[in-house]
């Protein structure tokens, strides 16, 4: 049996029987699905087939309005005055009933968003109790948490998240929110709706006081009505850079309180003295898990310059091995990209870099002819004035330079306005507490990448936003002492 | 030529771990199942190495090792039996007329605890008795005691006396402690003349893990792109599930590519793991399982 042996892994698909979807989805307001005052619904569609997977309303502003109003009145009412042990009872059952129903929603984050089944099955959804889970066991040690400051919440809180983790960033906004006490109005991006409104069925049927949380779903001017609702007190947004520099002047003079997740165009900084195999493995895992629609994706390699031969070819031959296509596939390693959209941004970027002379490589993978697909990509002999290496494509896209001392990287790691994580890779142990310390970035991972835990803090500096989620940081948001 | 060990990349035993818990993911099925299945059974050297061996357990074994399931057809023979030396004679006249090979441990198996010329001896001999592949254990204690010229001067000298016959250097991972030592032993061993390099001698826990093989599989990666020379790998002890030689077959095409995928480059070393292979192999073929007592234990 000597040659070339082919053994290309039959398709394993994750069945979709399970999964309930209605045709039409209204808006949830105070503890049940209402119809929109606007009359008006949108589709969703699957990016990977293009299929329509179900119509989800438009709010308006009066529906905004709506959605507020019921936030307010559950707020004085009832969860102001419940006790934090009573509080944490209800986030606890709503952590269980995501774990119960862990199958279904990975399924419907795959099809609704693109990601592989591999990621939603295994970081999404766990990860999106996990928030629950831990933020319930804070509420009722709030005076633990802030010693002598007297922690009261503040009201209702206007969250408005992103299509890149629907079901996680919606946990990340809701959980540490209900546990400080405070009531919700959530909205979930237009093109990845679904999930969100499952957890809006699963706190329905939780039985968490009706208008706790509210989900309302629509496109930018939804939002835009929350945030400029005047009884929203506290504004978290997670998205682009440019959405949320208009969001704090829309707030600007008001006494809302803010967090803003925004861009990220992190640095992945390999040293020669690093596990070299185990490092491409983490530059694979930080710029195309989720494909490289995350924030803190990696997106900058900066590569040692007597390693990086090695490096580059490690990190080709490792590309080779990725299996790209239908999301809902066992064994598919980088799903659909988001939109139609998302796509012809990321080619135009590609375009660019390819105009702008860096080299380009793409692994040599075949993408399914149908749906929205981009095959992983390199761009080697980058430099800092490149528009690949400056601005956030969001998208598989790796932007490759070479240094040689530890000056010259921290230096070029920091020169951009972007501040969200970093990456470093080194067997040296007072290199990276160095690096950490000189790095102007919200999260630096050493030796790993995207590593992420309700106990731990995320958040950005400069233009990737401010204030923190996750952790007794996330609490502290939520909270006015 | 002995190895610049500075070459010797450190290793991350998280990370590690992190890509072995994703080759586990990926889903194998039907075809791709009954392909990798039969592989696995053509790549098993079978073996017996206990101090109660007899002839007649060497002998059922070759018939076995010809004959894995006679009742399912198109079945693939394994790769080769191994034994001590003093079963080679034995094993030689039972594998007449078969392309199965057989393989000797020698070198004073499992500790290695000799002299040199113990050593090239017990070789020779298991070559004169018509060995086909020798697998030598190197010397853990002079390479834990930094003498690593010594170790790499050993596996030379048992290359030279081998001759055309192949050579498998065991590193016996499960004392060599870290993943770094063991990535280190294995440029040695490389460097040295080795055919193959194996993960144990199945005498000590644990034997085989994937962790420990896809260390070995990137220095054997790292050999071959520098210079274009293949090196086998043969992971032995603890693999006695045909789920687990499917993962260690993802492991290896995924790190090696389909080069490797051949009995010439990947080899189990294990006992048990042939039934249940064979077990795996008339469910897709019959549809149903069959009970164990069907399959012979020889």
């Amino acid at each position: 049996m000597v040659g070339e042996f082919k053994w290309d892994y039959a398709p394993a698909p994750e069945s979709k029987d399970h999964v309930r979807l209605e045709k039409q989805y209204d808006l949830f307001i105070g503890g049940k699905f209402v119809k929109p005052l606007s009359k008006k619904y949108f589709a969703t569609y699957n990016p990977a087939t293009g299929e329509k997977l179900a119509e989800v309303a438009q709010a308006n502003e009066k529906d905004v309005d709506l959605a507020v109003k019921a936030a307010k009145a559950a707020y004085d009412k009832v969860w102001k005055k419940m006790p934090g042990k009573e509080r944490a009872k209800y986030i606890y059952r709503i952590a269980r009933m995501i774990q119960e129903r862990a199958r279904e929603l990975a399924v419907i984050e795959s099809m609704d968003g693109g990601k592989p089944i591999r990621e939603s099955r295994d970081v999404d959804v766990p990860l999106a109790a996990n928030h629950f889970f831990y933020y319930a066991g804070w509420a009722d040690k709030l005076e633990y948490a802030f010693p002598n400051r007297t922690p009261q919440s503040l009201g209702v809180a206007g969250q408005i998240i992103p299509w890149n983790f629907p079901l996680l960033m919606a946990a990340w906004k809701i959980a540490p929110a209900l546990a400080a006490g405070n009531t919700v109005v959530l909205k979930p991006a237009e093109t990845t709706p679904l999930t969100a409104l499952k957890l809006a069925e699963i706190i329905r049927d939780s039985g968490l006081p009706d208008g706790v949380v509210n989900i309302i779903t629509g496109y930018g001017d939804t939002g835009a009505a929350i945030v400029n609702h005047p009884q929203v007190n506290k504004v978290a947004f997670t998205g682009s850079t440019q959405v949320g520099k208009i969001i704090q002047k829309a707030i600007a003079g008001t006494d809302k309180k803010i967090t803003l997740e925004l861009g990220g165009k992190a640095a992945n900084i390999i040293f020669e003295d690093a596990a070299l195999d185990q490092a491409v493995e983490g530059v694979v895992n930080g710029i195309f898990f989720n494909q490289g629609h995350v924030c803190c994706a990696g997106s900058r390699l900066f590569v040692q310059e007597s390693v990086a031969d090695t490096v580059i070819r490690k990190l080709k031959q490792r590309m080779e091995t990725l299996i790209v296509g239908d999301p809902l596939d066992k064994n598919t390693d980088i799903g659909a990209i988001n939109s139609k959209e998302q796509l012809d941004k990321i080619n135009e970027y590609i375009q660019i870099g390819i105009n702008e002379g860096a080299e380009m490589h793409q692994s040599s993978c075949s993408i399914p002819a149908k749906g929205y697909f981009c095959k992983p990509t390199l761009f080697l002999h980058t430099s800092q004035s490149h528009r690949i290496v400056q601005e956030e494509i969001f998208g598989p896209v790796l932007a490759v330079q070479t240094f040689r001392t530890i000056e010259e990287v921290i230096e070029k790691a920091n020169n951009i306005p972007y501040g969200l994580s970093a990456g470093v890779w080194t067997d040296k142990g007072s290199k990276i507490f160095n690096m950490t310390t000189k790095m102007r970035a919200g999260v630096v991972w050493a030796n790993t990448y995207n590593k992420f835990d309700p106990a731990s803090p995320f958040g950005g500096y400069k233009e990737s936003g401010f204030g923190r989620e996750g952790g007794l940081h996330g609490l502290a948001a939520y909270l006015k002492f | 030529m002995y190895p610049d060990l500075s070459n010797s990349p450190v290793v991350d035993q998280v990370g590690i771990e992190e890509r072995v818990a994703r080759f586990n993911t990926r889903s194998i099925k039907k075809e791709t199942k009954l392909q990798g299945l039969k592989l696995a059974l053509n790549m098993i050297d079978l073996t017996t190495l206990e101090g109660k061996d007899t002839e007649g357990k060497v002998e059922q074994m070759c018939y076995k090792a010809m004959h894995p399931a006679d009742d399912i057809p198109g079945l693939p023979t394994v790769a080769a039996v191994c034994v001590y030396p003093t079963h080679v004679k034995t094993a030689r006249r039972a594998l007449q007329g078969s392309s199965v090979k057989i393989a000797s441990v020698s070198t004073a198996f499992p500790s290695g605890n000799s002299t040199s010329d113990i050593k090239i001896a017990d070789t020779k001999f298991a070559l004169d008795n018509g060995a086909d592949e020798i697998d030598m254990v190197i010397s853990r204690g002079e390479f834990l005691r930094g003498n690593y010229h010594f170790v790499y001067d050993e596996i030379a000298a048992v290359k030279e006396a081998c001759g055309k016959a192949r050579l498998k250097v065991i590193l016996e991972t499960g004392e060599l402690s870290t993943l770094d030592n063991i990535r280190k032993a294995s440029d040695i061993a490389i460097a040295a003349g080795a055919d193959f390099i194996k993960t144990s001698t199945g005498k000590i826990q644990p034997a085989a893990t994937m962790p420990v093989t896809l260390v070995m599989l990137q220095a054997i990666k790292d050999h071959y792109d520098r210079t274009g020379i293949m090196v086998g790998m043969k992971p032995a002890g603890g693999i006695s599930t045909a789920k687990g030689a499917l993962q260690y077959l993802v492991m290896l095409y995924e790190t090696l590519g389909p080069k490797w995928m051949s009995n010439e480059w990947f080899r189990f070393g294990a006992s048990s793991l042939a039934n249940d292979v064979i077990l795996q192999l008339a469910k897709e073929y019959k549809g149903v399982y069959y009970s164990k007592d069907y399959i012979s234990n020889d």
